[in-house]
């Protein structure tokens, strides 16, 4: 039981790592935007996603309601049911539905993706531990970013905001380069956005990115639609 | 409105999207249709989120396009994250250097 918690604190190391910049980039963020240290560690601990977090900040920055907050989150982070889901079918049969409702919380884009490639089922003791190691670094490195997006001169902080995009940029660019059906939704989607923020600024951010990504996605599996193998392949 | 409930509300939406198919949800999704859609929102989100917010991220559009330029070229060439994340901000810091020089 006991080995099985450190087995997992142990997979969980090279996402605490990679975490750890990420959020660092997500705290100096928060600070661009004027929330408070508090705030930006309160989001990361209560929401472990990157993506719906820069959106959401995006969303509080610009006063948005909180029906867009509910949508733009839906949106985002709708790949993370089919994670659960996927999940729900490994699972050891000593993960009751109090287990369930914990685990639940920690399902990530990595987490998922190591937890998948495990053989055996997956126990709650292995899941707590894969968990807990990318939370610490998760919660740390927004603080450490948030602290730092505080004193450090403007200069170095307005280029440090651009560390979250550059990392995105870094996770969509390569897939990309060798499908040609990724580039086209990776292009449609950036084409969508700027015509809303040059055109049609009365569109909120938040909103913007729904139907930007809605729109060329939906384009997208009409046009290309993805077989099982694919998506599998693509999938990690 | 206050901040705590746009965090709290964006948290409980966050948290429901993953527990209730953890928790409750059986068997697959068969659509093809939706598994397309879903395998291409990922790609899509990230892509209208970088874009065109990358563009003036640093608050002086040359600083931010010459660390836009520098990821794309660093994520083209298949660096770890991590290092396309620090050179793009390295480098629209040297651009506002010396664009404050001249």
């Amino acid at each position: 039981m006991k080995n099985k918690f450190v087995m997992g604190m142990r997979h969980g190391v090279p996402i605490m790592l990679g975490y750890f910049s990420v959020s660092f980039g997500f705290g100096v963020l928060c600070i661009q935007n004027n929330l408070s240290v508090l705030a930006a560690v309160g989001i990361s601990v209560t929401n472990l996603t990157s993506a719906g977090q820069v959106a959401g900040v995006a969303v509080i920055a610009a006063g948005g309601s909180l029906i867009e907050m509910i949508l733009c989150q839906l949106v985002i982070n709708l790949r993370y049911s089919l994670m659960s889901l996927s999940l729900s079918q490994k699972l050891d049969s000593s993960f009751n539905l109090m287990h369930r409702l914990f685990v639940g919380f920690g399902i990530t884009d990595e987490i998922f993706a190591v937890a998948s490639a495990q053989t055996e089922p997956l126990t709650p003791p292995y899941m707590y531990g894969l968990i807990l190691t990318p939370f610490l670094g998760w919660s740390s490195g927004t603080l450490l970013g948030a602290i730092a997006g505080d004193i450090m001169p403007a200069s170095v902080t307005a280029a440090l905001s651009l560390m979250l995009y550059g990392m995105f940029i870094a996770i969509i660019i390569p897939p990309a380069k060798k499908n040609t059906k990724l580039l086209f939704v990776i292009l449609l989607s950036a084409a969508v956005s700027v015509v809303f923020h040059y055109l049609l600024p009365m569109v909120s951010s938040g909103f913007a990115i729904i139907i930007s990504a809605l729109i060329s996605s939906i384009t997208a599996a009409l046009i290309f639609p993805v077989s099982a193998k694919e998506r599998g392949e693509a999938a990690e | 409105m206050s901040i705590a409930v746009y965090i709290a509300v964006m948290a409980v939406t966050t948290y429901l999207i993953r527990v209730i198919p953890f928790a409750a949800v059986r068997g697959k999704i068969k659509s093809p249709f939706i598994n397309s859609v879903l395998y291409y929102i990922p790609y899509a989100v990230l892509s209208a989120m970088t874009f065109p917010a990358i563009f003036y991220a640093t608050g002086n559009t040359v600083t931010s396009i010459v660390g836009t330029v520098a990821a794309l070229i660093m994520a083209f060439f298949d660096l770890p994250l991590i290092v396309v994340a620090i050179g793009s901000s390295a480098s629209a810091f040297i651009a506002g250097l010396i664009i404050g020089i001249i």
